[in-house]
C-alpha cells in the first residue's frame, strides 16, 4: 500500500532523512517511531505530497507521490502534527467545506459528516466554532476530516499529542478500530503508544531506520537487567552474585540496609533461580527478584543513544 | 475544478467577512470616497463628473487592497492550514485563483457601494452613462491587477503585515513611481515606463475612452502576477 524506496530529503545542507526504505501492506497498522527531529514528520509530509523528496521514490496505493500527486492525495486521509484548522468556521461548516474539496456531493457529504461525527465523537460540539474548541476536540475534528472521504490510507502525525489520558485511550481504541478498514501509518515519539496500537513499528533516528518489526520481535532483541534486593553483608553478596553463571556485571545501591543489585546478564541466560538458591544457602533475606523491563522504551533509548554516539564520533573525526 | 474553486472562494469570502481588518478597510474607504465625492464632484458650478473620484480612488486602493489581500496566503502559512489545504486534492492554481476571486468579490462589493454617488450625480444631471460605465470597468480591471499583486505578495511571506507592505511597495512603483520616473526620463525609457504606467492606462477609462491596449495591459499584468503567485506557492514545497 505504501512503498518507500531510498527516500532522502535535504533542507539546505541539513539532511533530514537519508535513504529511507520501507513497505507497508494493505490493512497493516504501522507505528513510525523516533525522537523529536528524527525525520518522522518529513517522511509523512513527503508521503502526503506536501513536499517532494530530494531523491528516492515513494508510492501510495500504486500512485507515485511526485507524478500522481492528486491521485495520492485523494486516497490519503492525513492528520498533520499540529492539527491546523480554520478557526473561523463551525465544525460542521468546516467538514462540509473539506467534503467539497474532496469532491463529495451534497448527499455524500451529509452522510460522511454523520459517519465521522459518530466515529470521532463530534456530536457534542459539531455546531460550535472551531476557535472555541479544546485541543482534544480539535484533534478529533482533524481526525474526522481525515476520515471524511473514507480513505484507503490514513496517515496520522502524532495523533495523541495534547490529549488527556481518557482521550488518549479512546483515540488509540479508535485507531485500532479504523485499522480494520484502512491502512494506518502513525507517527509517535511515545513507545507505549506504538506498543499498544501497532502491529509493526519502524524506529527511525537521525533520519535512518534503525529497527523495524513487531513490538514483540523488537523486545526479543532486548537483554533486560535483573533486579535483586537483598539484605546482608554488601561486599560478600556482591562477590557471590558476580560468580553466578551468566552474570556479567553487578551494580549496587544501598537503602535502609537493603542492597538493590542491578545485574547485567549474558544473553538468553536467566540466573534467577541460581540467585535465589545462593541467597537461601547463605541465609540472607530477599525481597525482590525480577527481570527488568524488556520494554520497547529501553530499546528505543538505547538505539537512539547509539545513534547520537555515532553521530558524535562522525563529527569529531 | 470549478467545484473546488467555488468551495475555496466561498471559504475565502467567509473569512473576509469574518475579519475585522476587512471592515476597517471598508469603513475607511467609504469615508474617504464620500469625502472626495463631496469636495471634488459636488461643487457648484463645476462639471458633474466622477472622474476625480475615480482617479483618487485608484490611489487610495494602493493602500487599501493590500490590506484586504495580505491575509489570503500569509495566514495559511502562519496558522499551518496550508498543510491541510495542500494535502487535499487541490492544485496550486486552484488555490491561487480562489484567493484572487475571494478578494475580488469583496472588492466588487466595496466598489458597488460607491454606485450611490452615481445616483446622486444623476439627480443633478450627470455626464453620459458611457463615461461612468467605462469608469467602473476601469475600476474593475485596476482592482483585479491590485488584487493579483496583493495575492502574490501574500504568497511570499507568513507575516501579513510584510505582505501588505510588499504589495503596497510594488503597487506604488507601478503607479506613482513609474509616473515620477517617466517625467524625469526621456526617449526609449519614457515609452517603456509609459507602458507599465498603471494610472495612465486607468485615466483613459476614467475619461470614458476605451483603449484595447489598456484592457490587454490590465488583464495581462493580472494574469502575470497570478502566474507568479502559483510559482511562488509551488516553490515553497521545495524549500
Amino acid at each position: 500500500m505504501i512503498r518507500v524506496q531510498n527516500l532522502t530529503k535535504e533542507y539546505g545542507d541539513r539532511r533530514a532523512i537519508s535513504g529511507l526504505s520501507f513497505h507497508i501492506q494493505e490493512g497493516e497498522i504501522v507505528g513510525f517511531l523516533g525522537p523529536n527531529g528524527a525525520g518522522k514528520t518529513t517522511t509523512l509530509r513527503i508521503l502526503t505530497c506536501y513536499m517532494p523528496a530530494t531523491s528516492g521514490s515513494a508510492s501510495v496505493a500504486g500512485f507515485d507521490v511526485f507524478n500522481e500527486s492528486l491521485k495520492v492525495r485523494s486516497v490519503i486521509g492525513y492528520l498533520p502534527e499540529s492539527t491546523p484548522l480554520d478557526g473561523g468556521m463551525r465544525v460542521r461548516e468546516y467538514l462540509n467545506f473539506r467534503g467539497k474539496l474532496r469532491g463529495l456531493d451534497r448527499d455524500a457529504r451529509a452522510t460522511a459528516i454523520r459517519r465521522v461525527a459518530d466515529l470521532c465523537w463530534l456530536g457534542d460540539f459539531i455546531d460550535r466554532p472551531i476557535s472555541q474548541l479544546s485541543k482534544g476536540m480539535k484533534q478529533r475534528v482533524g481526525l474526522g476530516d481525515a476520515l471524511l472521504h473514507d480513505p484507503k490510507v490514513l496517515i496520522l502525525d502524532e495523533p495523541t499529542v495534547g490529549l488527556d489520558p481518557t482521550q488518549i485511550r479512546e483515540t488509540r481504541h479508535l485507531i485500532q478500530e479504523l485499522a480494520k478498514r484502512h491502512t494506518v501509518l502513525l507517527s509517535s515519539h511515545i513507545l507505549h503508544e506504538v506498543e499498544a496500537t501497532c502491529q509493526r513499528a519502524i524506529i527511525i533516528a537521525g533520519g535512518k531506520i534503525v529497527a523495524s518489526g513487531s513490538p514483540n520481535e523488537l523486545k526479543r532483541d532486548l537483554r533486560g537487567n535483573l533486579i535483586a534486593e537483598v539484605s546482608g553483608p554488601d561486599a560478600e553478596i556482591r562477590k557471590a552474585l558476580s560468580q553466578v553463571r551468566g552474570v556479567s556485571e553487578v551494580q549496587a545501591e544501598t537503602n535502609n540496609g537493603w542492597h538493590r543489585f542491578r545485574i547485567k546478564t549474558q544473553a538468553q541466560d536467566d540466573p534467577r533461580e541460581d540467585i535465589f538458591k545462593l541467597v537461601k544457602a547463605n541465609g540472607w533475606s530477599l525481597r525482590e527478584l525480577r527481570l527488568e523491563g524488556g520494554t520497547l522504551e529501553e530499546y528505543f533509548v538505547r538505539i537512539t543513544a547509539e545513534q547520537a554516539q555515532t553521530k558524535g564520533r562522525e563529527a569529531r573525526s | 475544478m470549478i467545484n473546488r474553486v467555488t468551495a475555496l472562494t466561498q471559504r475565502e469570502l467567509a473569512a473576509s467577512f469574518f475579519s475585522p481588518v476587512a471592515y476597517i478597510v471598508a469603513a475607511v474607504f467609504l469615508v474617504a470616497t464620500g469625502y472626495l465625492f463631496m469636495t471634488y464632484t459636488l461643487v457648484p458650478g463645476e462639471e458633474a463628473t466622477l472622474r476625480p473620484l475615480l482617479v483618487y480612488m485608484a490611489q487610495i486602493l494602493i493602500f487599501a487592497i493590500p490590506l484586504l489581500t495580505m491575509r489570503t496566503l500569509a495566514d495559511e502559512f502562519a496558522t499551518g492550514t496550508i498543510e491541510t489545504l495542500m494535502t487535499a486534492p487541490v492544485t496550486d492554481t486552484e488555490v491561487v485563483l480562489s484567493k484572487f476571486l475571494g478578494a475580488m468579490v469583496f472588492y466588487v462589493a466595496l466598489l458597488l457601494t460607491t454606485i450611490l454617488h452615481v445616483f446622486i450625480l444623476y439627480r443633478y444631471g450627470a455626464s453620459g452613462f458611457g463615461v461612468i460605465f467605462w469608469g467602473y470597468v476601469g475600476m474593475l480591471l485596476l482592482g483585479a491587477l491590485y488584487v493579483s499583486v496583493g495575492v502574490f505578495a501574500s504568497a511570499l511571506t507568513r507575516h501579513q503585515l510584510i505582505a501588505a507592505i510588499i504589495a503596497t511597495g510594488i503597487l506604488a512603483v507601478l503607479t506613482l513611481g513609474v509616473q515620477g520616473l517617466s517625467i524625469l526620463r526621456g526617449g526609449a525609457w519614457r515609452s517603456v515606463l509609459g507602458y507599465v504606467d498603471v494610472l495612465r492606462h486607468f485615466e483613459d477609462f476614467s475619461k470614458g475612452i476605451v483603449d484595447s491596449r489598456a484592457i490587454i495591459f490590465f488583464l495581462s499584468f493580472t494574469a502575470f502576477f497570478l502566474f507568479l503567485s502559483v510559482k511562488v506557492l509551488e516553490s515553497r514545497r521545495w524549500r
